[in-house]
């Protein structure tokens, strides 16, 4: 969004006109100055301070080490296999959390739309979820499949009691993605809940009219009208589930295989204080989310400009 | 900050923190200065993170601060360590300081720390089990002798097997008990040698794979701590189980009736034997922990911090942490104490001691962490460890992150 501003900004023609006009430019500049200068501290410092860690060879614990090696950190970094098997989970974690909660949430949209009865319960009862900080979500779905004291194994029928959900790769990734789901459906379902709001009453009635089943009416007026708040929430859930931490963190701490890109990235910087490597995997991290922004506004042709005019 | 000038920080990892805060109050009665006692978090990782990133960034608010030995060489190395004054010598490492304790607060020849209290792991077990298994728990066993005896009488072997620091200790004792290391010549840092592709690495990993194919393997084997192993002594047939001191104090405080309480019979099957051998024959080698008081070396008040370092490791204190709270004195007179000797059987007291005497603490470099993030990666799940691949893969594997040639 930024370079967006920055390029139309820079295309403008110079300002004309009067001295006055100049000098009301030049206060304007100096008024925003600070905001400007507190902008780049901020956000660009340490944006910039991460590149530049990321040349160098250095522990925090062995400062006496340090060593300037170029680019040879994300070199270590992108032919290393533990890296792509991180970025592989949190690419599978991304697309089936995002998948399911995109069908899930659109149900519950639906719900919470039509609703004609205890409309305001049904609609906060929903959202609740969203509600509980991450970490607690974390641990309570934790305990629920915790073969111990957890009531899951009890309650399935297919699944024996001792079995132990954080004991293999496939099962702890269910449970995180479980987790994960149950927490931002409501999100998701928010957001669909403002498209599906957008969608004339006066289509829906004269499909209707003209003998369109539900089924019709559904793929036909409904969901083409909300295409944007579709992508919209489909790009904001999947630059979030891309981001994922704190779950993998409460539910399995990386074990079994189930680490995501920031996880590996927290491992390097914090615990074992490789603040070159680390920095190296934070921008890598960095790009791939400007990646996958820029791959899911190309493909789907989301106008972001107009999806928020809409909305 | 002037009202809080005579104040000393003093962070604390939460064992026996109760005792602590006491022991924080009588060591600064009478005293100019008043002392904050504050929690470190409950993972040892963590606790390395916390101290490492305040000490880094020269906090002079860490004036004093309880260390896992492991990290005692890192955080020394960096030079985040006051070193200890000529005359608490005598305190740290002196002749009656146990000798495991004593090796943890020394670093290129210089004394950084105070040993407090001393942690080692006995094979804690269902004496009923072990009879029905026909089991002689008076002579040395072996891991293969306790994983049959489990296996065969429908019990089970406790280990602390997630990917986390105790799971890298297993693995360290089994190949110390082989007669191996995991890495040697400490002194050369980051070119130090890597040891555990060999036989010692290879029966290690053979006892793991055994573990984790047999009957005796807890469900939660592959995410299973200290924790998780304490309530199957008493469930089923019982279980032989690897554990640190509290064991005994801890099912102690649970004798009594009613819910998750146990039966005084229950609490008398409970038997103690030295940590098994890893090879039939030659002496096993159990894991060193505890806790050393160390001095921030940005503290501003460095003489009363070492005042107060020597007062919370004195033997009065060390009887105290031992009586309430399982921790065992690093002092050998403490053994002698009868509180102590009130408070526990004497066979399991000289077992304590001669265990802490004998056992071998994990290697002594600043990179341990790295090599046990590292061991960690390749040894989890123990269900995947095969003694031909495992060994050798990982001693790759640690020479590659010690290069930076590979992330961890």
């Amino acid at each position: 969004m930024s370079t967006a501003t920055m390029t139309k900004g820079a295309s403008n023609p110079p300002p004309e006109g009067s001295d006055r006009t100049r000098a009301e430019n030049r206060l304007g500049r100096k008024l925003v100055a600070p905001a400007v200068i507190v902008m780049l501290v901020v956000t660009a410092y340490p944006m910039l301070q991460a590149l530049y860690l990321s040349l160098f060879r250095y522990q925090l614990t062995t400062p006496d080490d340090k060593a300037f090696v170029g680019l040879t950190n994300y070199w270590t970094a992108l032919t290393d296999s533990l890296f792509w098997r991180d970025t592989w989970n949190t690419v599978l974690i991304m697309v089936v959390t995002v998948g399911i909660e995109l069908v899930i949430g659109f149900v519950f949209a639906m719900v919470m739309h039509r609703v004609i009865f205890a409309r305001g319960v049904i609609r906060t009862s929903i959202l609740i979820p969203y509600g509980i900080v991450t970490v607690v979500s974390g641990f309570t779905w934790q305990f629920a499949f915790s073969y111990n004291n957890g009531f899951l194994n009890t309650w399935l029928p297919f699944v024996a009691d001792d079995y132990n959900w954080f004991g293999g790769h496939w099962s702890s990734l269910f449970a995180i993605c479980i987790s994960e789901i149950w927490k931002t459906t409501p999100f998701m379902s928010l957001l669909l809940l403002a498209g599906l709001a957008q969608v004339p009453e006066d289509m829906l009635e004269a499909a209707k009219v003209d003998g369109a089943t539900w089924w019709q009416r559904l793929w036909k007026v409904i969901l083409p009208n909300m295409r944007a708040a579709i992508m919209v929430a489909v790009l904001f859930r999947a630059l979030d589930a891309y981001r994922i931490f704190d779950n993998i963190f409460v539910m399995t701490k990386g074990q079994n295989n189930t680490e995501s890109a920031s996880f590996l990235t927290y491992r390097q910087v914090i615990e074992q204080f490789q603040l070159g490597a680390g920095s190296a995997l934070s921008v890598l991290l960095f790009l791939s989310v400007l990646l996958i922004a820029y791959l899911l506004v190309k493909l789907f042709r989301v106008d972001l400009a107009q999806a928020r005019q809409e909305s | 900050m002037s009202s809080e000038d005579n104040t000393l920080t003093w962070w604390v990892n939460p064992d026996g923190v109760e005792t602590q805060k006491v022991l924080a109050e009588q060591c600064s009665e009478g005293k100019p200065y008043d002392i904050d006692v504050q929690q470190l978090p409950t993972d040892a990782t963590q606790q390395r993170v916390q101290l490492a990133r305040r000490l880094a960034a020269d906090d002079s608010t860490i004036d004093l601060m309880n260390i896992d030995p492991p990290f005692m060489s890192e955080l020394a190395n960096a030079g985040y360590l006051a070193e200890v004054p000529d005359e608490l010598a005598e305190a740290a490492t002196g002749s009656d300081v146990l000798q495991g304790a004593a090796d943890t607060v020394t670093w290129k020849d210089k004394i950084y720390g105070i040993p407090q209290w001393a942690n080692t792991q006995l094979l804690w077990y269902r004496k009923s089990l072990a009879e029905k298994a026909g089991l002689d728990m008076s002579k040395p066993v072996t891991w293969d002798q306790v994983i049959d005896a489990a296996a065969d009488n429908g019990g089970t072997v406790g280990v602390q097997a997630n990917k986390y620091e105790a799971y890298a200790i297993w693995i360290n004792q089994l190949v110390e008990g082989a007669g191996g290391h995991i890495v040697s010549d400490v002194e050369k840092g980051v070119d130090l040698s890597i040891d555990i592709d060999s036989q010692a690495g290879r029966d290690a990993a053979a006892v793991i794979q055994k573990l984790a194919g047999s009957k005796a393997a807890q469900p939660d084997l592959t995410n299973s701590n200290e924790g998780t192993s304490l309530g199957l002594m008493y469930a089923g047939a019982g279980e032989f189980m690897t554990n640190w001191t509290f064991v005994y104090a801890n099912y102690n405080g649970l004798v009594g009736e009613g819910e998750g309480m146990i039966s005084k019979q229950d609490f008398a099957d409970l038997g103690w034997a030295r940590y098994p051998q890893t090879v039939e024959g030659e002496e096993s080698r159990p894991p060193i922990g505890g806790i050393d008081i160390g001095v921030g070396a940005f503290s501003e008040h460095k003489d009363w911090a070492f005042e107060v370092a020597e007062c919370v490791t004195s033997p009065e204190s060390q009887t105290a942490l031992a009586v309430t709270d399982g921790l065992m004195p690093a002092r050998a007179s403490v053994y002698d104490n009868a509180d102590l000797k009130d408070a526990y059987p004497a066979d399991l007291l000289a077992l304590f001691r001669e265990s802490i005497d004998t056992g071998a603490a994990r290697p002594k470099t600043p990179y341990w962490s790295t090599i046990s993030g590292a061991i960690q990666n390749v040894w989890h799940p123990p269900t995947s460890v095969q003694p031909d691949k495992t060994p050798k893969e990982s001693a790759s594997y640690i020479r590659d992150v010690l290069d930076g040639k590979a992330l961890l």
